[in-house]
C-alpha cells in the first residue's frame, strides 16, 4: 500500500479527505503512481501532467523520504520506505506568492 | 414571478447571484471553486438549471465543470466520481478537460503557427478557456474559446472536446499575436437567425466570422484602424476587446476595440467608428439593451497603460442612438477615488421588461441597474476580482 499526498485543490477535485492509498501491481515507479491515481480518480487527469505531453506540469513537484524526485526517471523504482507505506509520495504545488 | 440568476467568475471562486424580478434584494451563493481562477460561466438559454464554467490554474491546468441544477451541484462532465472511467467498448471515456489542438492529416505536424512578441513563429500551447457559449437549441452543445487562439465544440453536455479547426487553419493564423493578457480567444457569438453563422474574436488577431458552422472562416476587420500594429488597416492584428449583438438585428455588431467603439451593420463586412463623445475610446466590455437595439452601454477606461475608469469615477455610458452620443450613468456608482477596471467579460443584460443591467469589477463590486441603466446599487462589494459576469432570466 503507498500513501500518497495531494495539494489542497486537488483533494477538493478527487474529493477526498486526507492521504490517498494506492495498491500498485508491478513495479512501483512515480509514474505508476500518477496511473493508478489518475485511473482511481478521473477528475485528476490534466491537473498534474499534462493531457498531451505526459510532463509533469511545471509548478507540481514529486517529493518522498526528503528528496526531490521531480526530476528522476518517472520509471525508476521508490524507495523502499514509501514501498511499505512507511512514508508518503507528496505531491507538491509550488508556493507563490509575496 | 420570474427572477434572475447572476453567475459571477473571479480570479478565487465563483459565485451566484439571484433574486426575483425586482431585483432588489439578492442571494449570494459562493465561493464555488474556492481558490480557482473562474474565467467564465454561461448557462443554456435551451435548459436554464444547465450551467458551464471554466475553473482554470496556473497549478493544476484547464477544468471544466457542469451544473444541471442551476448551480447547486456540479460536476466534471467527462469524468464523475465513482463511475467507470472507460466505455463499454473498453475506450476510454471523455476526459472533459482535454483540449487538443488538431494537427495536419496530411503531416502529423501541427496545423501552423503563431507569431511570437518577438515577431518568430511560435508552436500553439493550450493554456486555458476564456469563454463558454452554449448552443442556443442543444444543452449538450457548448463551444469554448481558449488561449491560444482557438474555438472548441462539445457536442456531449462537455464530456468531450473536439478543435473546430478550420479558424486557426485561416491562412493568416501565422500572423496572429498574443496581447497583453495572452492570445486568447474571448468572444463567441451564435447568430440566433442563422444556424451555420458564428462570430468569434481574438486578441491580438481580430474579429472572424463562419457562415458554413466553422468549416471556412473569414476576418471581418475592414475599416478597424490601430495606430499600434505596422499597418493600421491590416486585414488581421487588431486587438478587438469585446463584440456584442442584439438577437433581433443580427447583422449589427458592435466592437470595443483596444481603442475605438466600432459599429458594423453588414455583419462584420465593415466598420465604422462610433466613439463619438465617449470621454476615452479605451475599454473592456460592450453590451446591448435587452429590447432596443439602439441602446448600448461601454465602461470607458483611462489607457491601455493606466487600466482604471478616467478621474476616478466609475461611469457606464450609456448611448440610445447605436454609437456617437452617450450619456454618463452615475447614479449609485462611486465618482470620487474609484480606480477599478471592467474586464471584457464581466458586463451581462437580462431580458426582463425593465432591461437589467450587470458588471463585475476588478475591485470585487458586481454593480446591477434594473432600469437600464438610470440608476444602481451594488450587490455585493467585496469579492475577488471579477473576471466575468452572466445573467439568466429565469421564467
Amino acid at each position: 500500500m503507498i500513501r500518497v499526498v495531494l495539494p489542497p485543490h486537488l483533494r477538493t477535485l478527487a474529493r477526498v479527505e486526507g492521504e490517498v492509498e494506492l495498491n500498485i501491481s508491478g513495479q512501483a515507479t512515480p509514474r505508476a503512481i500518477l496511473d493508478a491515481l489518475e485511473l482511481r480518480y478521473p477528475m485528476l487527469r490534466g491537473t498534474i501532467r499534462d493531457h498531451a505531453t505526459q510532463e509533469r506540469r511545471p509548478f507540481l513537484r514529486f517529493f518522498a523520504c526528503q528528496e526531490d524526485l521531480s526530476h528522476g526517471l518517472q520509471d525508476a523504482p521508490l524507495p523502499d520506505a514509501v514501498l511499505s507505506g512507511a512514508e508518503p509520495f507528496i505531491i507538491l504545488g509550488a508556493i507563490a506568492g509575496g | 414571478m420570474s427572477g434572475v440568476r447572476v453567475l459571477v467568475g473571479t480570479r478565487k471562486g465563483a459565485f451566484i447571484l439571484t433574486s426575483d424580478g425586482k431585483r432588489e434584494k439578492w442571494e449570494v451563493s459562493g465561493p464555488h471553486f474556492a481558490g480557482w481562477e473562474m474565467y467564465h460561466l454561461k448557462g443554456s438559454s435551451a435548459d436554464p438549471n444547465r450551467i458551464y464554467a471554466s475553473q482554470t490554474s496556473g497549478w493544476f491546468g484547464q477544468i471544466i465543470q457542469r451544473s444541471d441544477d442551476g448551480g447547486k451541484t456540479w460536476i466534471q462532465p467527462g469524468t464523475p466520481p465513482g463511475e467507470p472511467t472507460t466505455g463499454p467498448g473498453g475506450m476510454p471515456k471523455g476526459e472533459s478537460n482535454k483540449f487538443v489542438y488538431d494537427i495536419s492529416a496530411e503531416t502529423g505536424k501541427p496545423l501552423t503557427t503563431h507569431q511570437w512578441y518577438d515577431g518568430t513563429q511560435h508552436s500553439w500551447e493550450f493554456k486555458r478557456v476564456w469563454h463558454l457559449e452554449p448552443s442556443l437549441t442543444d444543452p449538450d452543445t457548448v463551444y469554448a474559446g481558449v488561449e491560444d487562439a482557438a474555438i472548441f465544440r462539445s457536442t456531449d453536455g462537455g464530456k468531450s472536446w473536439h478543435e473546430v479547426s478550420g479558424l486557426r487553419g485561416h491562412d493568416t493564423g501565422s500572423r496572429w499575436q498574443p496581447g497583453a493578457g495572452g492570445m486568447c480567444l474571448h468572444t463567441i457569438i451564435l447568430d440566433p437567425s442563422d444556424p451555420g453563422r458564428i462570430f468569434i474574436a481574438i486578441s491580438a488577431a481580430g474579429a472572424f466570422r463562419t457562415d458554413d458552422a466553422g468549416k471556412t472562416w473569414k476576418p471581418i476587420n475592414r475599416g478597424l484602424h490601430s495606430q499600434y500594429i505596422p499597418d493600421p488597416n491590416a486585414e488581421v492584428g487588431h486587438c478587438v476587446h469585446h463584440v456584442a449583438m442584439h438577437r433581433a438585428r443580427p447583422k449589427t455588431l458592435f466592437m470595443q476595440k483596444h481603442w475605438d467603439v466600432m459599429r458594423s451593420d453588414d455583419a462584420g463586412d465593415s466598420w465604422h467608428e462610433v466613439s463619438g463623445n465617449l470621454p476615452t475610446d479605451f475599454g473592456f466590455v460592450i453590451d446591448v439593451h435587452a429590447h432596443e437595439p439602439e441602446t448600448i452601454y461601454v465602461v470607458p477606461i483611462k489607457s491601455d497603460g493606466e487600466h482604471f475608469v478616467p478621474d476616478g469615477k466609475l461611469r457606464v455610458y450609456r448611448s440610445r442612438t447605436g454609437g456617437n452620443e452617450w450619456e454618463a450613468l452615475t447614479k449609485g456608482l462611486p465618482q470620487h477615488d474609484c480606480y477599478v477596471n471592467v474586464l471584457r467579460d464581466a458586463m451581462a443584460v437580462d431580458s426582463l421588461d425593465s432591461c437589467g443591467i450587470y458588471f463585475g469589477t476588478t475591485g470585487g463590486q458586481v454593480y446591477a441597474s434594473a432600469n437600464a441603466g438610470d440608476t444602481w446599487a451594488p450587490i455585493v462589494r467585496d469579492l475577488p476580482a471579477v473576471l466575468s459576469v452572466e445573467v439568466q432570466t429565469l421564467p
